[in-house]
């Protein structure tokens, strides 16, 4: 790693301040970004690790709504977000157990990896982002692979997702590294149906609007029949052509109305 | 150079660490304490397991400053106060789950963590908290049953040998 020296504040806005330097970076569990530095991929001056702030941590339901701190680890999710059970399933299978105890929901949605898992839940339930300066819908949030609406410094504080119906979430686990080959998560409103799509695109998490369209007149596995992503902008590389993964998609989407009930 | 004090092992203890020490160098080079090991150091491998506020994680991937003020146990932490092995560490020698060791400390620290939110897990359970946890000797099977063993269950019903 090249050098570089780290601050630990203990509120928001001491790290907002803190990231105004040249060349900060944010570090949340650094399940991510940790290895990326061993790698020499990124030299920031600063790290201003976010680890210590009590104000982002937590899960709380109230009116429909689970909101989640940004600094919250994906073991808390798993164990806390039982008012939205398909959340906590997903936070509960990302990696193993200790990343699960390090690795948060603000990391993971700022850093947009295309086969992380939690890109899925944010827009597969239209979720809001929160952070220090503003709100972001998913569906403005998510612009590519690891690219975010997201402006430098900028905070992630907490996600907001309204509780569906039904939901759940199916993934197709590379079996080496076990980070979603594809990866779908499909959530019913009562105004409409939301299916988004991790691990498959070259553009990052997409909604599959053709299967929503679908499946918010009919809830079920049958109402997908005939339906089919195309292969042209899908990921290609040893573990699986880009029609090998248009095809998961279909696959996964069916099974994961199938297991939302 | 920042100082840093946390408690490993019951003991408090402080040192001068760079922004980028990772807590496992700071415990094997500082405090003298090898038994955490390293083995992949890119997150995968789980020899560098240890107990961090109660919850495993994995020392090659936090950073020394962010464990300041923290409570963390190591391997060396897991023997019984006269010395003798605890438990877990008495299972795995009973039924023989190590070959080489590299990987035992990690085992034992994510066994660790398991048993004390999960007393009776199932031998699924078992294999499911370990996805975290390689051993290139592949010697699973041996080691699923000496973490059941250490939970108290009988360990005759595993299948594989």
């Amino acid at each position: 790693m090249y050098a570089f020296d780290i601050e630990r504040p203990t509120t928001v806005a001491e790290a907002v301040a803190a990231l105004k330097d040249e060349d900060a970076q944010a570090l949340s569990g650094g399940q991510t970004l940790i290895p990326t530095l061993k790698q020499r991929l990124a030299s920031p001056s600063k790290l201003v690790s976010l680890s210590g702030i009590a104000e982002t941590k937590g899960v709380s339901a109230d009116g429909g709504t689970v909101t989640v701190g940004g600094g919250t680890t994906h073991a808390a999710v798993a164990a806390g977000a039982s008012a939205y059970p398909a959340l906590a399933a997903l936070a509960g299978g990302i990696g193993d157990p200790a990343v699960r105890n390090r690795g948060t929901i603000g990391g993971s949605v700022a850093n947009n990896d295309p086969a992380a898992c939690y890109p899925a839940a944010v827009l597969g339930s239209g979720a809001t982002v929160v952070t220090n300066a503003r709100e972001i819908a998913a569906d403005d949030y998510f612009q590519g692979m690891f690219t975010t609406a997201l402006d430098e410094g900028e905070i992630i504080t907490a996600v907001k997702f309204p509780v569906p119906e039904k939901a759940a979430y199916i993934k197709f686990e590379q079996p080496a590294s076990r980070f979603a080959l594809v990866g779908v998560f499909v959530a019913k409103y009562a105004d409409g149906v939301r299916v988004a799509v991790t691990g498959a695109s070259e553009e990052g998490v997409f909604r599959w609007t053709e299967a929503e369209a679908a499946l918010s007149g009919n809830f079920s596995a049958g109402a997908l029949d005939g339906l089919s992503v195309s292969a042209d902008g899908m990921i290609s590389d040893l573990h699986g052509t880009g029609a090998y993964r248009a095809h998961l998609v279909a696959v996964l989407t069916k099974r994961a109305v199938a297991a939302a009930g | 150079m920042a100082n840093v004090s946390m408690t490993v092992n019951g003991k408090t203890v402080s040192g001068e660490v760079k922004g980028n020490t990772l807590l496992v160098d700071f415990l094997r080079q500082n405090l003298h304490l090898t038994g955490t090991h390293v083995g992949c150091d890119t997150s995968q491998c789980g020899a560098c397991n240890v107990s961090l506020n109660g919850d495993v994680v994995k020392s090659c991937t936090m950073f020394a400053a962010e464990a300041d003020g923290a409570d963390l146990t190591t391997i060396e932490g897991m023997a019984n106060e006269d010395g003798s092995l605890g438990v877990i560490q008495a299972a795995f020698q009973e039924y023989h789950g190590l070959q080489c060791g590299f990987c035992t400390p990690g085992m034992v620290m994510a066994a660790q963590d398991l048993l004390k939110k999960n007393p009776k897990p199932t031998e699924a359970e078992v294999r499911h908290h370990l996805e975290g946890n390689i051993c290139r000797c592949t010697g699973y099977h041996n080691i699923v049953k000496a973490i059941m063993a250490a939970s108290g269950q009988d360990v005759g019903a595993i299948a594989a040998e």
